[in-house]
């Protein structure tokens, strides 16, 4: 090993620094500052303005003894998660069944299939919100033609949650073609080899499909759960910017949060409340994780 | 017999397997098999149709009320198809709000994040894929724990970081930190850079050329169909972005259109005809950009989940 080639390494090491310094000073600019600095301001009283007292675990312990808002909160974001998670989980792997087969016009159905999933932002929402409108809009209209007497959604808090569950519902395109991907790449053989025992289509998917896929069915429970905690937009729009519509029923964890940081700029409460939410998230990403080898198939080299 | 083009298609493979001598038995079982199959496909396509009508109506539907009177927007029962086709919603809706303004505004905020996300994040990428270096693997490791981290728990702190620069009500806070990369977009890039042969890279170097003069004459080249990916995941982020916005500005003069589109919402309240006009020409890039560039779209998926 010659005195060149060490020098050579070095260099090739500073060069990777400068390569990814914009990401190291943005790290901490943005990402590890900001946590710190959070998790430090969550035992505070800190308003933006004129106060920053220590304060303890006050934040802490009356969010989760006293606040009846904070826990409407929580659990309204939980009641979406467990029926937003499994539901689109469960649409986008039956959508991409039926994608995954020859018929005419396959490559027509999967660029519609996916387009809602691109669509997103206000225009979406104040879109659903008429769809959802009970009289004028479509949702009920169509209902109707089934004989089915169409609920009062967004204005009927029992009705609130579902009606952004359906939104999500209709974009699901995007887990879509994840799994898409995912079912192409499992080997014709292990069909065939199943016909020829005489399995039926239904058996098939379960037995086979199912579990080749569940590398992906991780992934997207995973992100989808992360995402499903943090839904924020839809809801401030939605609930009619940011009231929490209808019995707070739309007051969803991030816009509580939201209300608190930046109506009532009770800042270091909403730091206790963003750290709060970042344990729930991370705790359900380590069960997810030690839950992955019970059911998660890795096909050999495939990791 | 004749087949149709696209039956040939189906039974191609059925085909091949008998066009072989095969034994009796298993050619009747291939019969079956094949018969079956061609039941399954026309179920499956009848499913498949009845699904796009589904995925479809509420866009048309949304056309549909940006053409109808306010009259005709009330009226119970409401109608697929508009009476009369009152194109000049779309005018009036555009000029009942500053929209102008609100694209103009649009426009230079999207501009400046794809032209940040792109640099940016290939420059990064091109270093965790291409340069080895001791503690990489560790930096990767917290590029992709940055994913797991709910935005919100850093909003709060950022919006005071900016506040005290004197940023809050100018478009640094929705454009700047996209210069530093983030981590959806460095893991797709180096995917990428990852196919890229090394030989190509270790022979620039042995002509001479530095990191930078690679990176800049080889990898932003042959990166080019990962950067369209990034480039329009970030031009869609940035169109749609509500959050930011709503948050960092105040003067009505530097709205965005989806800020302006939530105005428009408060001061119309039930005249749909004139905020589905307005949500649609809102959408209308978004859509038209889908349908040209799907590839990259659908490109940007599939490498995210670290497959093909």
């Amino acid at each position: 090993m010659g005195k060149r080639k060490l020098t050579m390494r070095r260099k090739e090491s500073i060069y990777g620094y400068i390569f990814i310094l914009p990401f190291i000073v943005g790290f901490f600019a943005f990402t590890a500052g900001p946590l710190l600095f959070s998790l430090a301001g969550s035992f505070t009283d800190y308003n933006i303005t004129s106060q920053m007292n220590f304060t303890g675990v006050e934040n802490y312990q009356s969010l989760i003894t006293e606040d009846g808002l904070f826990r409407t909160s929580l659990w309204n974001t939980i009641y979406y998660v467990a029926f937003s998670v499994p539901l689109t989980t469960i649409g986008a792997i039956f959508i991409s069944s039926l994608l995954n087969q020859q018929v005419p016009g396959i490559r027509y159905f999967r660029t519609l299939y996916y387009l809602p999933a691109v669509l997103s932002g206000v225009g979406v929402y104040l879109l659903w919100m008429q769809l959802l409108e009970p009289g004028t809009g479509m949702v009920n209209l169509v209902l109707g033609w089934v004989g089915i007497d169409g609920p009062n959604w967004l204005y009927d808090p029992d009705w609130t949650k579902p009606s952004l569950i359906l939104m999500k519902l209709w974009s699901v395109g995007g887990s879509m073609l994840l799994y898409l991907a995912s079912m192409q790449g499992v080997s014709k053989n292990l069909y065939e080899a199943a016909e020829i025992d005489g399995a039926s289509r239904l058996r098939q998917f379960f037995h086979i499909t199912i579990p080749m896929i569940t590398p992906v069915i991780f992934f997207d429970v995973v992100t989808s759960t992360i995402g499903g905690f943090q839904i924020f937009q839809e809801a401030y729009i939605m609930s009619g910017n940011g009231e929490g519509g209808p019995a707070n029923s739309l007051l969803f964890y991030n816009l509580y949060m939201w209300n608190q940081a930046f109506e009532n700029f009770n800042m270091g409460y909403a730091m206790a409340m963003s750290w709060i939410l970042f344990v729930i998230v991370f705790v359900l990403t380590i069960i997810n994780l030690k839950l992955a080898p019970r059911w998660v198939h890795y096909e050999g080299e495939e990791k | 017999m004749a087949k149709t083009n696209e039956e040939t298609k189906f039974l191609d493979e059925e085909d091949k397997i008998e066009n072989r001598s095969v034994p009796n038995t298993k050619l009747r079982y291939l019969e079956h098999r094949g018969n079956r199959n061609n039941m399954w496909r026309i179920f499956n396509f009848v499913l498949l149709a009845a699904g796009s009508l589904l995925i479809l109506s509420p866009l048309w539907w949304m056309f549909a009320t940006s053409l109808k009177t306010m009259a005709e927007v009330m009226s119970y029962p409401p109608s697929f198809f508009p009476e009369s086709w009152e194109w000049t919603n779309y005018i009036r809706a555009w000029n009942a709000a500053p929209f102008t303004t609100y694209t103009i505004n649009t426009i230079t905020i999207t501009t400046f994040v794809v032209i940040g996300s792109v640099m940016a994040n290939s420059f990064i990428a091109y270093g965790f894929a291409k340069i080895p270096f001791r503690g990489k693997s560790i930096w990767f490791a917290i590029v992709l724990s940055t994913m797991m981290i709910p935005g919100f728990v850093t909003l709060i702190p950022q919006y005071i970081l900016f506040s005290n620069l004197g940023w809050v009500n100018t478009y640094y806070p929705l454009i700047v930190p996209h210069f530093f990369g983030s981590a959806f977009y460095i893991f797709l890039l180096r995917q990428f850079y990852m196919t890229i042969p090394t030989e190509l890279i270790e022979a620039a170097k042995m002509e001479g050329a530095s990191h930078f003069y690679i990176w800049w004459k080889i990898g932003l080249p042959l990166t080019k169909p990962a950067l369209a990916t990034v480039v329009i995941f970030s031009f869609n982020g940035a169109w749609n972005d509500f959050l930011g916005p709503l948050l960092y500005l105040n003067d009505e003069n530097l709205y965005t259109l989806q800020l302006g589109l939530a105005v428009f919402k408060g001061q119309l309240s039930t005249q749909w005809n004139y905020l589905m006009a307005g949500s649609l020409l809102v959408l209308l890039p978004v859509i038209l950009l889908f349908f040209f560039f799907q590839k990259y779209f659908i490109q940007g998926i599939n490498l995210s989940s670290g497959g093909k």
